[in-house]
């Protein structure tokens, strides 16, 4: 439950709101191997088509109503003209049938001109959906921006992992980009969204997600 | 100022043979005259050497320790340089490169000695990472006659555009130590800057000096430029030396039967350092020198100056040690393998060796540490820390008195350096296909390079060789009209010298001390410190990241010989407060884990197998032996030994391949993912050196009894197939190897202290790099390369499959109702060691359930 919603923190990363049949995902950063090739570092060019795979494995899932991506959809400015042929088309049928919201980023400030509508934020019922969580938002937020991840070890061993944090009343989404990075929950730049109780990490495990106490979580 | 004790000024005594091509007045005169006043005339080696230069053929010098090698080497040079007429402002002449800077900077110091005594107009400088740009601009402009350099910095030489006249004038190449180069990434790279050497300077002619290995002819190839038909540089062998006295300690105590500490024996080896003048206690892991170092202090009632020595500590820490000992102010040092090679600094008479010795040949080199006098046995004394190195110890003594080697096989050039190469040379200036790879393959590592391989690098190199070719714009190499390759910009050639090199450090955090951590009140841990600490602090030294991963803020550990606890980790610095505690945390840094080598287990197996070879074993082991004959069965010769046996309500199967812990753990994992699908329902496993040990819900002993299943289709090769695929797509040491090559092949940046402050969330991870690229190109070359490296490396598949095709349809397996007593050391690892298994998910589960604790609990 966040803010009174059911929020279900998928294992691919996304957030399902299921009484707004409302899929929620962040920071895709398409494109980020061709933005490193341009200066010179050849990642694979494969990362577009990897994330976009793992979404379209989502939405058949949950077939949402909504789709909102909620910012840093492109890694950079340039991306959407990079974008390969296959990619765009593959983008276009997952569109179709929906209604698909591009959420601008610090990455994308400029609307995304591929299909469905673009927003700087949105509502759904009492939550706000925006790119970057904001110290002293009211209730309800979901955002993304900051890739949490969080390092947890136990007996068995230690890992490091993607995750959700929050604490019942506002989420902060993992990146959802095959190239995307993570920062670790115990950050300094997460302390002041969560001013009363630490977040609970929600780690994205093989086949499910689990909740992570705060305590457990160690810094890098 | 510290004692001329360096390799040129150990004299060679008199060897003259009698051989009369060899006779002594075939120097010419300064020559002879130098070595009458010093009362040495040349061994017959020198002068072999000397005549091979001088005929223009290139040689391998293999020499035991103290027999005048680094001086056979140079002779040649500084002969020749001597005659030139106004040598001066000729060019280079002779280009040394040695595997250790510090050794380059020695043998610099120690040729000043021939020069200037000689009075000789030779300038011999070197070239290192810290030499400075001023010099180096300099070096270009107005080069040497000798210069002393490293692998890397010749790299950087032959990539920029001025190395073709730098080395144009090249006479002679002098390599160092080239036994240890040449089973390296490193080597590769060598091997690669060579061949481009012979091409700008077809004149030059080399010489390797080396100790002795199991195969001579491959260094001997290694030398001399390959045109297909196994071409061999000429060799020329020294006299041995005077065989090692090498004693294992037949402790008073109880051996134990397992664990690497050797604390058992602390105090017989603190007798030995005291009745010794300087003695090196080596040890396997950094750890283990924490530990040791740590236990030999608890001892030292005398306060003996005894030091610390391994590759974490403080560049300068480590200097103030080799210092001292040069200086005669040490009495004993414990060290890891830092001081395996190069530069002598001291009067050392004994060499212990705590812990398993891994392989013959390192052994002895480890020896060779002691007593540089040909004519003069070293001593050495090997410590076993449990039952099985007291084996292993055993094996190795009597490889050492047969002069047996066990180096390891020659390498295939790995791709990833290829890369790098091709890049460099791209940045030395445009060159055509066809004559780069022709220049390739007449190096010894890639002779059997296949063309294709040879163009998949360079599609690498220019746009990241992916089939989805997307990058054409951006690519750093170009083509160009008459079909030769250049660098798209000079930004490129920049990035290239930051990157150079085959070495990759893991991510390295610089630990820090700084004051205590206020102290915490009630039994609550810690928070774990994330904000500002007071700088200022003195450094200690660098450590793993990885390490710092196993640990908590508040966590004790050992470094530096002190006992400290992790305050925090701020930014690229672990920030520690001494502490007290009895019992620290010690790390257990992977830093020099050697496998077992391939011969030295088959020592071991052989010598189980056999009691009456057992005289040569501690009583307490071979009465140990004996026992495990009674109770069980001896591992029999050319078979693989299982046994089973319930204990504590799981079902345990032990296996005995000795092949190394690395085998093993590939072995364990590929083991439990067929159990799984059998239906045995195992629950983990345990690996070291010699044994395997998993243990299942499922009864396996029974179930094999009453042939429900059967050992030897447990054991199938074809296990290497899809279950490997499917292993390799998620395992750690995969990607850690894939990362090892994203890096030295110059995809991805290296990362550099000071420059990581971007936070982490913005810096591309390499594992997800290889997620990505293993799904949609998994022919890739860095895959392939990574695949090859983990073939030999870190999973060590190789042997893996080499053991498998062994005991094909020769396993024994022996259904016990108790543990056997060979196997008791395996499972006194389960709970020291890490517990391997599908527990990835289990981590989190386990870290998951305490909330549903702290909940129910209210």
């Amino acid at each position: 439950m966040l803010h009174g919603v059911a929020a279900l923190p998928d294992v691919s990363g996304a957030l399902w709101l299921m009484d707004h049949g409302a899929l929620v995902v962040s920071d895709l950063h398409f494109e980020k191997g061709s933005a490193y090739a341009m200066r010179g570092v050849m990642l694979p060019p494969y990362d577009t088509a990897a994330t976009l795979a793992r979404l379209g494995e989502v939405i058949a899932r949950y077939t949402p109503k909504i789709v909102v991506a909620l910012g840093d959809s492109f890694h950079d400015g340039g991306g959407e003209k990079r974008i390969g042929e296959a990619d765009r088309t593959t983008l276009c049928e997952m569109q179709s049938g929906r209604e698909w919201i591009w959420i601008s980023g610090n990455h994308d400030p400029d609307p995304v001109g591929l299909g469905g509508s673009c927003a700087k934020e949105i509502s759904l019922g009492p939550l706000t959906l925006r790119h970057e969580p904001q110290t002293g938002a009211a209730p309800g937020e979901i955002a993304g921006h900051l890739h949490p991840s969080a390092r947890v070890v136990s007996r068995a061993g230690g890992l490091r992992r993607r995750c959700f944090a929050s604490d019942g009343s506002r989420c902060v989404l993992p990146a959802f980009g095959a190239f995307a990075g993570g920062l670790n929950l115990r950050d300094a730049a997460f302390a002041p969204l969560f001013p009363n109780a630490p977040p609970v990490a929600h780690v994205m495990g093989r086949g499910r997600v689990y909740a992570v106490p705060f305590a457990r979580c160690l810094s890098d | 100022m510290r004692e001329a004790k360096g390799r040129l000024a150990r004299g060679p005594q008199a060897f003259y043979d009698g051989d009369v091509t060899r006779r002594p007045d075939i120097l010419p005169d300064p020559f002879r005259s130098w070595f009458a006043a010093r009362g040495w005339s040349p061994r017959a080696h020198q002068l072999e050497l000397l005549k091979l230069a001088r005929q223009g053929r290139s040689a391998l010098l293999v020499a035991p320790t103290g027999a005048g090698k680094t001086l056979a080497g140079f002779l040649p040079s500084l002969i020749d340089l001597a005659g030139q007429e106004g040598a001066r402002g000729e060019g280079l002449h002779t280009l040394y490169v040695s595997p250790l800077k510090a050794l380059a900077v020695d043998v610099a110091r120690n040729l000043e000695t021939p020069v200037s005594d000689m009075g000789l107009a030779v300038r011999v400088e070197t070239r290192t990472g810290d030499t400075s740009a001023s010099k180096r601009q300099r070096q270009r402009r107005d080069p040497p006659h000798i210069l002393l350099t490293t692998p890397e910095q010749l790299a950087l030489l032959l990539a920029s555009a001025d190395g073709e006249h730098l080395f144009a004038t090249l006479r002679r190449v002098v390599l160092d130590e080239l036994h240890a180069v040449v089973s390296s990434k490193r080597g590769d790279l060598l091997a690669l800057g060579l061949a481009r050497l012979r091409k700008i300077a077809p004149q030059m002619t080399m010489v390797g000096l080396s100790a002795t290995v199991r195969d001579l002819d491959e260094l001997r190839r290694w030398l001399a430029p390959q045109r297909g038909h196994g071409e061999k540089a000429e060799l020329v062998v020294a006299a041995p030396g005077a065989p090692p006295a090498i004693a294992m300690l037949d402790t008073r105590e109880r051996l134990p039967w397992s664990g690497h500490g050797a604390s058992h024996a602390i105090p017989e080896i603190y007798e030995r350092i005291k009745a010794a003048r300087l003695t090196l206690v080596f040890v396997n892991t950094r750890a283990q020198a924490e530990a040791t170092f740590q236990q030999l202090w608890h001892v030292n009632e005398d306060a003996l100056p005894i030091a610390l020595h391994h590759g974490s500590l403080d560049a300068g820490q480590r200097r103030r040690v080799e210092e001292a000992m040069a200086a005669g102010r040490l009495k004993a040092v414990v060290c890891t393998s830092t001081l395996d090679l190069g530069v002598d600094w001291g009067d050392v008479d004994l060499v212990v060796n705590v812990g398993a010795p891994k392989g013959a040949s390192r052994l002895l080199q480890r020896i060779g540490r002691a007593n540089h006098r040909l004519d003069e046995s070293s001593q050495a004394l090997l410590v076993p820390a449990n039952r099985f190195e007291a084996l292993e110890c055993t094996a190795a003594i009597e490889a050492a008195a047969e002069g047996a080697q066990d180096t390891p096989p020659a390498r295939t050039g790995s791709l990833d350096v290829l890369c790098q190469h091709v890049l460099g040379m791209a940045c030395a200036g445009p060159f055509l296909g066809d004559d780069l790879y022709e220049e390739i393959v007449s190096a010894e590592p890639y002779a059997r390079l296949r063309r294709e391989d040879f163009d998949d690098a360079v599609s690498f190199v220019a746009t990241g060789g992916y089939a989805l070719q997307t990058y054409d714009r951006f690519a750093k190499i170009k083509r160009m009209q008459d079909g030769r390759w250049r660098i798209a910009n000079a930004k490129i050639a920049q990035s290239y010298r930051m990157n150079v090199g085959a070495i990759v450090e893991s991510d390295m955090l610089r630990v820090r001390l700084v004051r205590g951590a206020p102290k915490s009140s009630g039994g609550a841990a810690p928070a774990p410190y994330t904000g500002r600490v007071t700088r200022g602090g003195r450094v200690l030294g660098e450590i793993e990241e990885y390490f710092l991963e196993t640990l908590a803020p508040g966590d004790t550990f050992l470094f530096g010989g002190e006992v400290l606890a992790l305050q925090g980790i701020v930014e690229n610095e672990a920030h520690v407060s001494r502490a007290h505690s009895d019992a620290p945390k010690v790390p257990s840094y992977a830093g020099g884990k050697f496998p077992l080598s391939t011969y030295l287990a088959a020592r071991v197996r052989k010598l189980l197998a056999s009691p009456k070879a057992w005289g040569a074993l501690p009583e307490q082991v071979s009465d140990w032996l004996a026992l495990q004959k009674e109770k069980s069965l001896l591992p029999p010769s050319g078979k693989l030994l299982v046994e089973t046996f319930p204990r504590g309500g799981r079902h345990y199967l032990v296996a005995y391949p000795f092949e190394g812990r690395l085998a093993h753990q590939t072995l364990g994992m590929l083991l439990t993912r067929r159990m799984e699908r059998m239906g045995l329902k195992p629950l983990g496993f345990v690996a070291n050196e010699y044994a395997l040990a998993v243990w299942s819900i499922a009864d396996v002993g029974t179930r094999a009894k009453k042939e429900l299943f059967h050992m030897d289709d447990l054991f199938a090769q074809d296990m290497l197939g899809d279950d490997l695929e499917e292993w390799l797509q998620e395992s750690a040491l995969m990607k850690r190897t894939f990362r090892t090559c994203a890096i030295i092949s110059g995809l991805i940046e290296r990362r550099f202290p000071g420059k990581q402050k971007t936070g982490r969330q913005v810096t591309i991870s390499t594992d997800l790099v290889y997620d990505v690229l293993r799904r949609h190109q998994p022919d890739h070359i860095l895959l392939r390369a990574a695949r090859e490296d983990a073939m030999t490396g870190l999973l060590d598949i190789e042997r893996l499959a080499q053991m498998l095709a062994r005991v094909n349809g020769r396993i024994v397996h022996k259904h016990l109702e108790r543990i056997s007593p060979l196997a008791v050391p395996i499972m006194l690892e389960i709970g020291r060691e890490p517990v391997y298994g599908e527990a990835q998910d289990e981590i989190l589960a386990l870290a998951a359930g305490e909330l549903v604790d702290e909940a129910m609990g209210g």
